[in-house]
């Protein structure tokens, strides 16, 4: 008994101990908040979990993308200093990012890959009057009922993924009469995809044959392919996300199925992870690092010369966030949130890396530009690890409005709580 | 639905709870002879199939498959030796934190040597195709996995109950002080036991490289319903295990295949709920006098 006491005092101790110099540590940020001649960003994604994958090549851009800035002069000639954290969950990226403006006074906040997180941020960053730019949080809600001024988007909603790569199905003959099936990630982003895709098969023709809802958890897909099997589809439709997709990939080509598959949201760095071979269908991506602009060809550059492999979607969003954040700072002289909002709310143009510069649309925050529909390559016309698929034209056209692609306001009612 | 396809969803769950068993038979003799809650169980199970990463390049997947699993084993030992063997006669508690941190080191090790994004790996040709048992048509690569898998639970068995190092080790599980006064040690026996459970750890993960995602955290994926399955099956229990394995792989397949997939991974918590309502110690839980 009196071995058990000493242990817990011992352990009581330690953790004293261990909490003093926690506190101790973080004391300099607190008092260096004072101080003004850097500006604080804060960066939030998730880093662990099924998502993680995806958060650590936002990480890897955001650290690039700092480190240019701050090359050329910062902002506002002020040095740039990178607050980052895993958001984990809702919960947790809810109290993070309080803390991040309250405690350590972010001129705003950048980042996210969760929809459901990125509701909670974006409670957050209205309340304390602080921009939030969601670079990974597909799902239409938080463009529509769920929008809020102080958030802007660069990544795409699900619309715009489904009608990209919906064009692709359309040409290839697979929604008009065809019977598609679907796999969601059973949470926030994967409900509002099943829903943007129904509609979307629906209004081309498409004949739903089923869905099943996926655990976010779940590792194996045998039992799903069974019924995928004997339900026979045209179309194997996946609404997955994270460490799901290559999950499936790996198994779908295990199982030797090979009805066509797509899938209306996708992450470049999942179709690695599932490897040549295994990688089958055709893919919505809002970039990839196969794009033949100088701009992309520079970021790829320094990117792989930085981390030794090349960026891929999620790398764009960070990366691309923050270059907007800086040259709107620099653009206005202030990096007072009202300010920049009111700066992007006017349409102001930005280069993207792309063929055609973007903009946010006033009505929703979404930013308006460019996507691609990739496809697998064949595994003998494959010849390294990361060019492993080919991609469609910019979409929309040239001649098309950025905008085609996007919800319209009547699918996607967007009013902001004033 | 139709018949056919309940059944293949039954065979599928059985099979699938194969998988979870070679995680689960480890985690229950560690903890049934030594008091030790392995958090960091599903970690050697990542470090098994990042291990086979390493080495099919130079020794192919039939190299990796008889390498890594023995590497693991040695990192056990080592852990063992070092760690684990201070906290035998503790409270669990601390020996539950030590784990847990030890899960967190390894995750982030694997991490900074290898990145955070999923790295690919495939089946080796060899191993691919379908095979038809009867009208079942099925991945040749997890028959193969079953046979490795039922092998080795046989051969665990055999061990444990035919021969004098297995007499000493449920011996010791069950009586420790009496196998003590007897004048056996069992310190070199739980050296064995700890290679033994976290090598077949690190076989499942190079089992499951070739078809699950290989990522950092890979190890929390397998580590809870792992747990359950040890829950479920009762501590000491042998066929325990072995039943509550199957049982947590069948009633997540079936509830996929009656369409409610929504609710596969919480079935397996309310499974546990009810076993353990009516069976606090488990399906074939023994009564062991230190765990009371």
């Amino acid at each position: 008994m009196s071995n058990t006491n000493q242990f817990t005092r011992r352990s009581l101790l330690k953790t004293a101990g261990g909490l003093a110099l926690a506190s101790g540590l973080s004391a300099p940020s607190v008092l260096s908040a004072q101080t003004s001649d850097v500006i604080r960003i804060g960066h939030l994604t998730p880093r662990t979990g099924f998502l993680g994958p995806l958060g650590e090549y936002g990480v890897m851009a955001i650290d690039l993308a700092v480190e240019e800035i701050n090359a050329a002069g910062g902002m506002m000639g002020r040095k740039v200093e990178l607050l980052k954290e895993d958001s984990i969950n809702p919960q947790t990226a809810s109290t993070k990012a309080e803390r991040m403006i309250e405690r350590d006074k972010v001129a705003c906040i950048i980042g996210e890959i969760s929809s459901a997180s990125c509701l909670t941020i974006a409670q957050v960053a209205t309340r304390n009057k602080t921009l939030f730019i969601n670079t990974g949080g597909n799902s239409d809600a938080l463009r529509g009922k769920d929008c809020q001024r102080y958030m802007f988007h660069v990544e795409s909603q699900n619309s715009m993924y489904v009608k990209t790569v919906g064009r692709s199905f359309l040409r290839d003959g697979l929604v008009k009469g065809k019977k598609w099936y679907s796999l969601t990630a059973d949470y926030a982003f994967g409900h509002d995809l099943l829903s943007v895709s129904k509609r979307f098969m629906q209004a081309n023709g498409g004949n739903f044959a089923g869905d099943d809802l996926v655990p976010t958890d779940a590792t194996d897909f045998s039992a799903y392919l069974l019924k995928i099997r004997e339900a026979k589809p045209d179309l194997v439709v996946i609404n997955l996300a994270g460490n799901q997709i290559t999950n499936f990939l790996k198994q779908y080509a295990e199982f030797g199925l090979t009805f066509p598959v797509g899938g209306f949201g996708f992450d470049t760095a999942l179709a690695w992870a599932a490897g040549k071979g295994n990688f089958v269908g055709t893919w919505p991506v809002v970039w990839h690092h196969l794009l033949d602009t100088p701009g992309s060809k520079a970021f790829v550059a320094a990117f792989t010369k930085k981390y030794n492999k090349p960026p891929e979607n999620q790398a764009w969003g960070d990366y691309i966030a923050t270059k907007i954040v800086a040259q709107s700072i620099n653009e206005l002289k202030s990096a007072e949130s009202p300010k920049i909002i009111e700066h992007l709310e006017k349409g102001a143009k930005f280069d993207l890396l792309k063929t055609r510069p973007g903009y946010f649309r006033a009505s929703d925050h979404q930013l308006m530009h460019e996507m691609y529909a990739v496809t697998a390559l064949p595994a003998d016309k494959i010849k390294n690890q990361w060019d492993i698929f080919s991609s469609s034209p910019a979409v929309p056209g040239p001649d098309e409005p950025l905008e085609v692609i996007a919800s319209t306001a009547e699918e996607n009612v967007c009013k902001f709580p004033s | 639905m139709s018949a056919m396809l309940l059944t293949q969803q039954i065979l599928n769950g059985l099979l699938d709870g194969v998988y979870y068993l070679l995680i689960a038979l480890g985690l229950s003799l560690i903890f049934s002879l030594g008091g030790i809650v392995n958090l960091a169980h599903g970690a050697f199970y990542a470090i098994g199939a990042y291990l086979t990463l390493v080495i099919s390049p130079y020794l192919g997947f039939g190299g990796a498959f008889v390498v890594a699993p023995v590497v693991v084993a040695l990192l056990g030992v080592v852990i063992e030796r070092t760690l684990f063997r201070r906290f035998y006669r503790s409270d669990p508690i601390l020996s539950l934190l030590l784990t847990f941190g030890l899960a967190m080191v390894a995750e982030q090790a694997l991490r900074m040597i290898f990145g955070a994004p999923p790295l690919s790996y495939s089946i080796p040709p060899a191993l691919r195709g379908q095979v038809a048992i009867g009208s079942f048509i099925y991945s040749f690569y997890r028959v193969v996995l079953l046979g490795i898998a039922v092998a080795c639970v046989v051969g665990l068995w055999v061990l444990l109950q035919k021969t004098s190092f297995g007499r000493v080790v449920r011996a010791g599980v069950q009586n420790p002080d009496m196998v003590g006064a007897l004048g056996i040690s069992l310190q070199p026996y739980m050296s064995v036991v700890a290679a033994l459970g976290i090598g077949l750890a690190g076989l499942a993960g190079v089992l499951l490289a070739p078809i699950y995602s290989i990522h950092p955290a890979m190890g929390q994926e397998i580590i809870t319903p792992a747990f359950v399955v040890v829950v479920i099956g009762g501590l000491g229990s042998f066929w325990g295990v072995v039943i509550a394995a199957l049982l947590v792989g069948l009633v997540k397949g079936v509830m996929v295949g009656i369409g409610y997939s929504a609710a596969s991974t919480a079935a397996i918590y309310l499974l546990m709920l009810l076993v353990l309502l009516f069976r606090p110690r488990g399906l074939f839980g023994e009564r062991i006098m230190r765990f009371e």
